[in-house]
């Protein structure tokens, strides 16, 4: 296929990170990547200027992709090179030096300027900024500001916002005396709301900035060299030094003469089309829905779109705009701002904690039981969630102090940044620091294809938390959110309940006609297993079983082994047993010559090592019935002795154990369920820590905890219930297993569902039926249970061909040359 | 689908399509040779090498989909059609022609 021509007209932020998202969906072997910036460099990331004038980095330190970048690539970059005009008849640009270029496709990301103010003296006769006047803009900005402040005593600013607040941090640790003059009541009058910004003056006025507020510019000062600034009140300033920082102003001039249809910004539909075929434009310079952006995090996302829809001719991607959330150090401030500053609606609830000593304020705006916007200064701990749950729309813990504080018991975390390198972070497939760190700047930015390219976290997955925190902290503002993360499995774009919702109404009860249906027909191995869970608790018997979707395990009901052979756990209800049974596995041990007889921490006898090919005589001679040791199911239920015959048993813990594992054996859970039941609260069966968990109490009660854990991560249990009798325990154990079927993500364990759930929720919800769903899950779980069949039942009538061959044979060799 | 026999190949009939189940795959034992053959959903036929590079994990006991396969024991991926490895660093899967023939039998051509 002949290659397009992509012209790409801005080698900034957004211009940049087209092309990485390009070559990152192999659009480099679609289009020849042409691209034009105008200043002289490769990329940089712009928004670590500040840190370069604050001497916090180094300039060459910013660069994101050098020149031989480009090459390596095969993109070819003008650098330095203006493009002047666009024909959009003819589908060409002329740049600067001369050059001439065809485009099938343009995409244009030139960015935005500094909006500069119309003041008297502003200009020297050349139309060049006065002496010792400075936008700050770009990196020959930066320079030339860091020049000019080592000779000079006193800065003033104009403009408080986010920009100028970050110039005149730079220019304090430059030594310079620092004044702000701002035309609003307070400063970041963008982002912050009027106390907000009370508390944020007083802590900048501690840090030694002199504020001027309402103070509106209008003339500079001093001739061939600044020397103050007028206002508009007839005030003036005496400096040496000043920096303009009042806003932006979209670069649209280029495509208003091409005919472009431009507003404030250059317009683009939710395909990021302009209004001239084969023109599409990214970044600041765009004008979406009538927003335009200053951040940094929506120009990724238009990104992220613009290169899906160029590289996949099909792709229906659409870009919707972007909730804005900012995080950053204002003069070593903390503070983060998303979404409203004010109530807008009646019903909006407004939370608030201040304490202007301390320069802390934290403010939440509360709509429909989701954060609609925050502002959180002095107090970095608590951003993290609330930017979670502002970006993924979550819904909000009944308390709202737990969102403003950090609760006194939550152990202080590692701060990963602190850890040196060789650091082993993922102890499963060791994984250190510094292989996740340069993994991360090599470009892989979401916590998949991180995971995916280092290993780490695929293995028991409880390093995962760290792994994400390192990817925050290697990436910055970088970090790519991986939609996949949100999908009940990757291959099919739907979350739990929307997939639920679609496989019910189209009647999929296959995992073929799901892939079919809802993934374009592309069956991903990776998602059939979780599928076929989901199906299976879906429709009961009524499930098309496909044993290609399941994973090996389940296909032949026994543990694949490291070496290709299984172990065989028979079901021992409670953990009792009897000589008798014990004579019978002893006898298949022999038998089979099993190369180890284990006893396991659930209160089973592991045959381990037995060929695939023995698995059904094994099972006959057994004559018990799978103990389901291998799939992701009910496992087991662990007892201590209890009533019968320990002396200090107040329950009888066995009995009990046995029926709940008679009613739930083989029940298919997102993740494996164990459980335990303790005959007295010495909890010798450790019930505590169990996905389910029951413990006798005096007075004929029962305890029942829920989403214990002590394998990979440890957590107490909660208790969800204290009830009277057996059957009682068996309802709400019940009750629990089927909403953990129906709401838990895949491979989800119940120590996070429940932690992700909150135990209150789970109460109102089990308890005291808030949604009205109690009688249907009772009916649900029970019809779960009436459909279970012994897998071992296979062993008298394989379900596939070869289900239990080792090795097959060919029948004849037809033909040599 | 024809096949083209090349010099110093042998083939044999592994006898007919239905000894493989719909979307899994079978490991067979040629001499010396340990092949996992799979069936895709839609009929496609391919052959690797049995043990995967990583651990020696039986291939054909893996998940299949997508033109891929999945290892059973530590998840890790390859292409059926190239045997190229698929976020990983191991050698690439030796693969081996195969191909229906007009009774409906599975032919695998291995070298001589």
């Amino acid at each position: 296929m002949q290659k397009q021509r992509l012209v790409i007209i801005g080698n900034g932020m957004a211009g940049a990170r087209l092309v990485e998202e390009i070559l990152a969906h192999q659009g480099g072997d679609q289009y020849d990547i042409v691209v034009f910036g105008e200043e002289p460099y490769g990329n940089y990331n712009r928004i670590l200027l500040s840190n370069v004038l604050a001497g916090s980095q180094d300039s060459a330190d910013i660069f994101i992709n050098p020149l031989a970048w480009y090459k390596e690539h095969g993109v070819t970059l003008h650098a330095g090179s203006r493009v002047d005009a666009i024909d959009c008849t003819l589908k060409c640009v002329y740049a600067s030096d001369g050059t001439v270029m065809a485009y099938d496709k343009l995409v244009i990301a030139t960015g935005s300027s500094p909006a500069i103010p119309a003041l008297a003296n502003l200009y020297t006769p050349e139309r060049k900024l006065q002496k010792g006047v400075f936008a700050f803009r770009t990196i020959d900005d930066c320079t030339g500001m860091l020049d000019y402040a080592t000779q000079a005593r006193k800065a003033v600013v104009i403009g408080g916002g986010l920009l100028g607040l970050e110039a005149a941090r730079g220019l304090l640790n430059r030594g310079l005396e620092v004044h702000v003059a701002h035309v609003a009541k307070h400063v970041m009058n963008v982002q912050l709301d009027t106390m907000g910004g009370k508390i944020l003056r007083s802590s900048l006025e501690k840090m030694g900035v002199s504020l001027h507020l309402q103070k509106r510019t209008n003339a500079i000062l001093g001739d061939g060299q600044v020397e103050g600034l007028g206002f508009e009140d007839g005030s003036t300033i005496d400096c040496d030094m000043v920096v303009i920082s009042t806003g932006i102003r979209p670069n649209i001039e280029l495509a208003q003469q091409a005919g472009i249809a431009v507003e404030r910004g250059i317009l683009v539909q939710d395909d990021l089309s302009c209004s001239v075929p084969d023109v599409y434009a990214i970044g600041e310079c765009t004008q979406h829905r009538g927003c335009t952006y200053g951040l940094v995090a929506p120009l990724w996302e238009q990104a992220q779109c613009l290169a899906e829809r160029l590289t996949h001719p099909d792709s229906e991607k659409l870009y919707l705009g972007s909730r804005t959330s900012t995080k950053l150090k204002v003069l070593g401030v903390d503070l983060a701002v998303m979404g409203d500053k004010e109530e807008v609606d009646e019903d909006d609830e407004v939370v608030v904690y201040s304490e202007p000593s301390r320069g802390v304020y934290k403010k939440l705006i509360v709509r429909e039981n989701k954060i609609a916007g925050a502002i959180v200064i002095g107090d970095g701990s608590v951003t993290p969630r609330l930017l979670q749950l502002f970006d993924r729309r979550s819904p909000l813990p009944e308390n709202r102090d737990e969102l403003l504080f950090q609760l006194s018991g939550e152990s202080k975390e590692v701060n990963v940044a602190d850890m040196p390198d060789d650091t082993q972070i993922c102890n499963c497939n060791g994984v250190s620091k510094g292989k996740i760190v340069s993994c991360v700047k090599s470009g892989k930015r979401s916590l998949k294809t991180l995971c995916d390219a280092t290993r780490a976290g695929t293995g028991c997955g409880s390093c995962m938390s760290q792994v994400k925190s390192l990817l925050e902290y290697a990436a910055g503002d970088a970090l790519v959110e991986d939609p996949s993360i949100h999908y009940y499995v990757p291959g099919v774009p739907l979350t739990k309940p929307a997939l639920i919702e679609a496989i019910k109404e189209q009647q999929l009860r296959s995992v073929s006609s799901v892939f079919a249906a809802l993934a374009g027909g592309k069956e991903d191995p990776g998602s059939k297993a979780g599928l076929a869970s989901l199906l299976k608790t879906i429709w009961g018997k009524d499930y098309e079983d496909q044993r290609d979707a399941r994973f090996i395990n389940d296909r032949v009901h026994a543990n694949i082994q490291n070496n290709g052979t299984f172990s065989v756990i028979p079901r021992m209800y409670g953990g009792v047993t009897s000589a008798k049974e014990l004579r019978r596995i002893a006898d298949v041990a022999e038998k089979y010559q099993v190369p180890m007889v284990k006893v396991t921490g659930g209160q089973r006898i592991d045959l381990v090592g037995v060929a695939k090919d023995q698995l059904p005589a094994v099972w006959n001679d057994l004559g018990m019935p799978s103990g389901h040791a291998y799939t992701k199911s009910f496992r087991t239920c662990k007892t201590c002795l209890g009533s019968e015959y320990c002396r200090y048993g107040v329950g009888d813990s066995t009995a009990l154990g046995i029926n709940v594992e008679k009613r739930y054996q083989g029940i298919e859970t997102p993740h494996k369920l164990k459980l335990a039941v303790s005959g007295c609260p010495r909890n010798c069966a450790e019930s505590t820590t169990k996905d389910i968990g029951v413990i006798a109490i005096e007075g004929g009660k029962w305890e029942v905890y829920i989403g214990g854990a002590a394998g990979a991560s440890v957590r107490k249990g909660d208790v969800l219930c204290v009830v009277d009798s057996q059957e009682d325990v068996l309802l709400y154990m019940g009750r629990f297993m089927q909403y953990y079927r129906e709401q838990a993500r895949y491979l989800e364990r119940t120590h996070g569902f429940v932690e992700r759930m909150g135990i209150e929720k789970l109460r109102q919800i089990l308890l005291e039926d808030s949604e009205g769903i109690c009688q249907r899950l009772d009916h649900d779980i029970q019809s779960a249970v009436d459909s279970y069949v012994d897998p071992w039942q296979e062993a008298h009538a394989p379900a596939t061909p070869a289900q239990f061959a080792n090795v097959l044979q060919p029948v004849e060799q037809v033909a040599a040359l | 689908m024809s096949m083209i026999l090349k010099t110093g190949q042998v083939t044999y009939n592994l006898g007919p399509l239905a000894r493989l189940p719909h979307g899994e795959g079978r490991t067979f034992q040629i001499g010396t040779h340990s092949i996992a053959v799979f069936r895709t959903r839609n009929d496609e036929l391919y052959a690797t090498q049995a043990a995967c590079p990583h651990k020696g994990g039986p291939l054909a006991d893996g998940l299949v989909g997508d033109g891929k396969v999945v290892c059973p024991l530590h998840s890790y991926k390859f292409q059926l059609a190239t045997g190229a490895s698929i976020g990983n660093t191991c050698a690439a899967l030796e693969t081996y022609p195969i191909t229906l023939s007009p009774d409906g039998d599975i032919l695998l051509s291995l070298d001589a």
